[in-house]
């Protein structure tokens, strides 16, 4: 067996339900840091920073599964579904502790979402985010036919909001961002590029097919 | 004394004791040159009654980006940064230029405690107990000339000891700048400790501004130049983003940053569930400072 076999095969022995409760515990364990000084003196922002970027990490690791099953055989696909609600349950906790924890003042923060393009941006990325979140579901699926897929294409335009919004939260030029978005960008340029090339081959497919025997 | 709840630095040690020991210091300044650092020499009128932050909080969040843009990169990295010697380089338009030895400013300038509000253009605030000498009697040492307007400020570039020199895209050295009346003014001070410490490395020793009226970017840290032209200087942060970090860049909570309000600010040292306190007009410092703006549209000149 090749190593790829081996991995795929020990990935399909991961339970879901494991990948779920350890992923959920996570924002629990950054809340406890805070809570008894793990994240510094200041640990609001470093709680919604940790959060935010655990939630691009995530986002990342989701749009990676298809390209890296094209290109190395690795399968994660099984996983997908448990890394995309992961991801909504991450973001969703940063926009809690943004809006609970660092802003606090409820007028502000409605002010904050039309006036600073930073949070516009961010939460934009939140909202199409959220029917993907809910129909997140085998019921969902069957139900929604070939739009769940075309629905669930929104997550190309979160992840490229999600790494502008973390660009812009910086002062200046940062390069933790700037790399976040170089890997998002690449991404969803494989996409574009694979695309491309299955038009190719469909319409060679159909030429030939189309030519008489 | 009636028991009060919250302790201020002051009553660490009783007024009579410090009283007492002031008349001491004074005998023992003939001999030490003010080259010791004493302890608190009694509370200066411009210092805050405020409680400061621990010397930990202080030092374990900052901004520091020769050493790393996150905020415990230069608690990290700064041990590396040697300050023994070091001395600042005073030009421009001054009557005494050269090169000052940290030793020989420190045995002529009197330096004291003071006990300022610090508030970072990010929007979170300490109090910070400084203690330092009014920069106008480092500037009346060179000797101002007539025609200087400005004065100007440069951190040391050292690549060796500050790896973010080579990471952080910045066109060293950091850059600072202040109007003459500005660095003249008494509030404004060259620190050298904080609490009855030196100053530690990531706060910017061993010699660094403090203009507790203005955005913490302001108070440029471990100062090798200090130039007198009639010309304002260009500033780092002005340079990054001329649309949003200013010249002036005092503390005002009616001038938003593009980016954020700065309405309120968090306090540092509160933890998880610190709430939000409102802003002040510079920071506080309005009856000693206003008067330097008088006339000048700050919205314009922020």
């Amino acid at each position: 067996m090749k190593l790829v076999d081996h991995l795929n095969h020990g990935l399909r022995k991961v339970p879901v339900w494991l990948v779920y409760t350890l992923g959920a515990a996570l924002p629990f364990w950054y809340l406890y840091l805070g809570l008894t000084g793990g994240l510094g003196v200041e640990p609001i922002k470093a709680l919604e920073h940790e959060l935010g970027e655990l939630g691009l990490q995530t986002l990342i690791l989701g749009l990676a599964v298809t390209p890296l099953r094209a290109i190395t055989g690795v399968n994660l696909i099984r996983l997908r579904r448990v890394i995309g609600v992961l991801t909504f349950f991450y973001v969703a906790a940063h926009l809690l502790v943004w809006l609970v924890l660092d802003v606090q003042i409820l007028s502000e923060i409605w002010k904050d979402i039309l006036k600073r393009p930073y949070i516009t941006v961010g939460m934009a990325a939140f909202i199409l985010m959220t029917p993907l979140a809910i129909t997140s579901n085998n019921w969902s699926i069957r139900k929604l036919g070939p739009r769940w897929g075309k629905l669930h294409k929104l997550v190309y335009p979160t992840a490229a909001l999600g790494g502008i919004h973390y660009i812009m939260v910086g002062k200046t030029w940062e390069a933790e961002s700037l790399l976040y978005m170089a890997v998002i960008l690449v991404l969803l340029g494989w996409r574009v590029n694979d695309s491309r090339k299955k038009q190719r081959s469909r319409a060679i497919h159909q030429r030939n097919s189309a030519r008489p025997a | 004394m009636a028991y009060k709840n919250v302790l201020k630095y002051s009553d660490v040690t009783p007024k009579a004791d410090y009283m007492n020991r002031r008349q001491l210091m004074g005998g023992a300044a003939g001999l030490f040159a003010g080259m010791a650092m004493g302890p608190a020499l009694g509370a200066s009128k411009y210092s805050t009654d405020a409680t400061p932050n621990t010397f930990e909080e202080i030092s374990s969040y900052n901004n520091f980006y020769e050493f790393g843009t996150g905020k415990d990169d230069p608690a990290r990295h700064a041990h590396q940064l040697t300050i023994d010697p070091w001395s600042v380089q005073i030009d421009g338009m001054v009557d005494k230029p050269g090169s000052y030895g940290l030793e020989d400013i420190l045995k002529k300038v009197s330096q004291e405690e003071r006990i300022y509000r610090f508030r970072c253009v990010e929007a979170w605030s300490m109090v910070i107990p400084w203690y330092g000498f009014e920069l106008n009697q480092l500037l009346d040492m060179a000797g101002v000339q007539p025609g200087a307007k400005y004065v100007a400020f440069e951190t040391l570039v050292r690549k060796e000891e500050m790896p973010g020199i080579r990471t952080v895209n910045v066109d060293w050295p950091y850059r600072e700048g202040l109007r003459l009346d500005e660095a003249m003014h008494p509030l404004t001070i060259m620190a050298t400790g904080i609490y009855d410490k030196p100053m530690p490395k990531q706060n910017g020793a061993p010699l660094r501004l403090v203009v507790p009226w203005k955005y913490g970017f302001k108070s440029i840290k471990s100062i090798v130049r200090v130039t007198l032209t009639d010309k304002q200087p260009l500033t780092t942060w002005n340079m990054l983003q001329p649309r949003e970090y200013g010249f002036y860049s005092n503390v005002n909570p009616e001038v938003s940053h593009p980016r954020w309000s700065q309405a309120t600010e968090r306090t540092i040292g509160g933890g998880l569930f610190a709430k939000r306190k409102e802003t002040l007009m510079f920071n506080g410092y309005e009856e000693e400072v206003a008067g330097l703006y008088s006339g000048m549209d700050l919205a314009k000149n922020f």
